[in-house]
């Protein structure tokens, strides 16, 4: 059984992740993921996939194995050192009513 | 702070409307049902293209071709958001197109119905995509977020396709009498078999119970049948043709229309592989994927004869 498994997918086409602006100004945002065998096919399978009605101006693919995620089951201990410092907020600080804009 | 177990902080996670994402823990269950419900759907969208390819190069003008050739090309693209919704759950894209062509994962039944006429057309984008977004609309708040997110694309983009065929009966509908006649075939032909789409009823659905727990299901089959034939019965009337249901009736008391019994028996019978298209439709599916094995091979060859030579010019 595992044998067929690999071979089904063992020519299986790389698997991208596709970020893109939609327009100039903005940042990249993930748009999904696609199989491609390069890295030019991917932008073009990106471009036919993800941006038929232009929804986009700018395409980044990266291979899926490069990206690096954090793990949710740690989330705790890993934003716990921003979680106590409220007067990072500008809503911390009472100014006197005299102050009209700051 | 009290320790919960990953199912108790799981549940917690879907009582509150949160979405879950990849990397979170799910029940096993949880993550099957997702990638049978989402890969399945890709799988409709894949060969939903067949009935429709059928038609392009016979389309009437070419303002219907090229149309018809973006709705066609839409599909692909939702089958591809779907797929990689899917294999974020773990399935490789290979599996799941295995799990198709042996016949182990369903598509949509409507698919194995043939298209006979042009105004079969404007039947499927009015009637079948009508009722595909009637089931997708609520899928955009489901609980995983590939999928919910996939939705969110897959709907922005399916209501032209339903216009476009609403478009194509109402011309039949007010052209010649021999026109209206193929619009009203067609309708006669793709009502039963697309009120079938939403599934058995809810007595016979166990699953759906589980599903609108986990809010991988917002409505039940039956609910959202229903809403579709309200609508359609008054959308009906603006085409001027006739239900081809002669016990749809307006019923008072439930703010609803009722309609007559479905033919559960044919639903099976195509589920099973029975129905008129079946195998032709499988089919061109395992031919696309084996005729094209030297285009994906050639192509990864390429790519890795490329990296070979850019590596070389580099170490140089």
């Amino acid at each position: 059984m595992t044998n067929d498994k690999m071979n089904i997918t063992k020519n299986e086409w790389p698997l991208w992740e596709v970020f893109i602006r939609s327009k100039a100004g903005l940042d990249h945002k993930h748009a999904g993921s696609l199989h491609a065998a390069d890295e030019q096919m991917a932008i073009e399978n990106a471009r036919d996939v993800y941006t038929r009605r232009m929804e986009g101006v700018s395409i980044w693919v990266v291979e899926s194995k490069y990206i690096h995620a954090s793990d949710p089951g740690e989330s705790a201990s890993l934003y716990d050192p921003a979680n106590d410092k409220i007067y990072r907020h500008p809503t911390f600080y009472e100014l006197p009513d005299e102050v009209k804009y700051m | 702070m009290p320790v919960h177990s990953f199912q108790e902080h799981f549940d917690s996670l879907i009582d509150r409307e949160i979405t879950i994402e990849p990397k979170d823990w799910m029940p096993d269950d949880y993550r099957k049902t997702l990638i049978r419900q989402i890969s399945q759907h890709a799988h409709s969208e894949i060969v939903g293209m067949l009935p429709e390819g059928n038609w392009i190069t016979r389309a009437p003008s070419l303002r219907r071709k090229a149309v018809l050739l973006a709705k066609v090309q839409d599909e692909a693209g939702h089958g591809l958001y779907l797929y990689s919704a899917a294999e974020t759950l773990g399935i490789t894209r290979d599996e799941m197109y295995n799990q198709l062509h042996t016949g182990k994962a369903k598509y949509s039944s409507i698919f194995n119905y043939p298209t006979l006429t042009w105004a079969d057309m404007g039947a499927i984008g009015w009637l079948v995509d009508g009722a595909a977004i009637m089931n997708q609309v609520p899928l955009c708040r489901t609980s995983y977020g590939p999928y919910a997110r996939a939705m969110v694309r897959v709907c922005k983009e399916e209501s032209f396709h339903q216009r476009q065929g609403f478009e194509i009966m109402l011309t039949l509908a007010k052209g010649t009498e021999i026109q209206k006649k193929m619009a009203q075939d067609a309708f006669n032909r793709w009502w039963w078999p697309s009120i079938m789409m939403f599934g058995p009823t809810d007595a016979e659905s166990p699953n759906t119970e589980q599903s609108v727990r986990w809010r991988i299901k917002r409505f039940t089959n039956d609910e959202l049948r229903q809403k579709f034939v309200d609508v359609t019965v008054e959308q009906t009337k603006v085409l001027g043709l006739e239900m081809p249901d002669k016990d749809i009736k307006w019923n008072e008391e439930r703010g609803h229309y009722d309609f007559g019994p479905i033919n559960w028996d044919e639903f099976w019978n195509v589920v099973k592989g029975n129905g008129p298209c079946n195998k032709q439709r499988l089919d061109a599916r395992k031919n696309a994927w084996d005729n094209g094995k030297w285009v994906r091979d050639a192509a990864m060859a390429h790519a890795a004869k490329r990296k070979a030579r850019e590596g070389g010019v580099k170490a140089a």
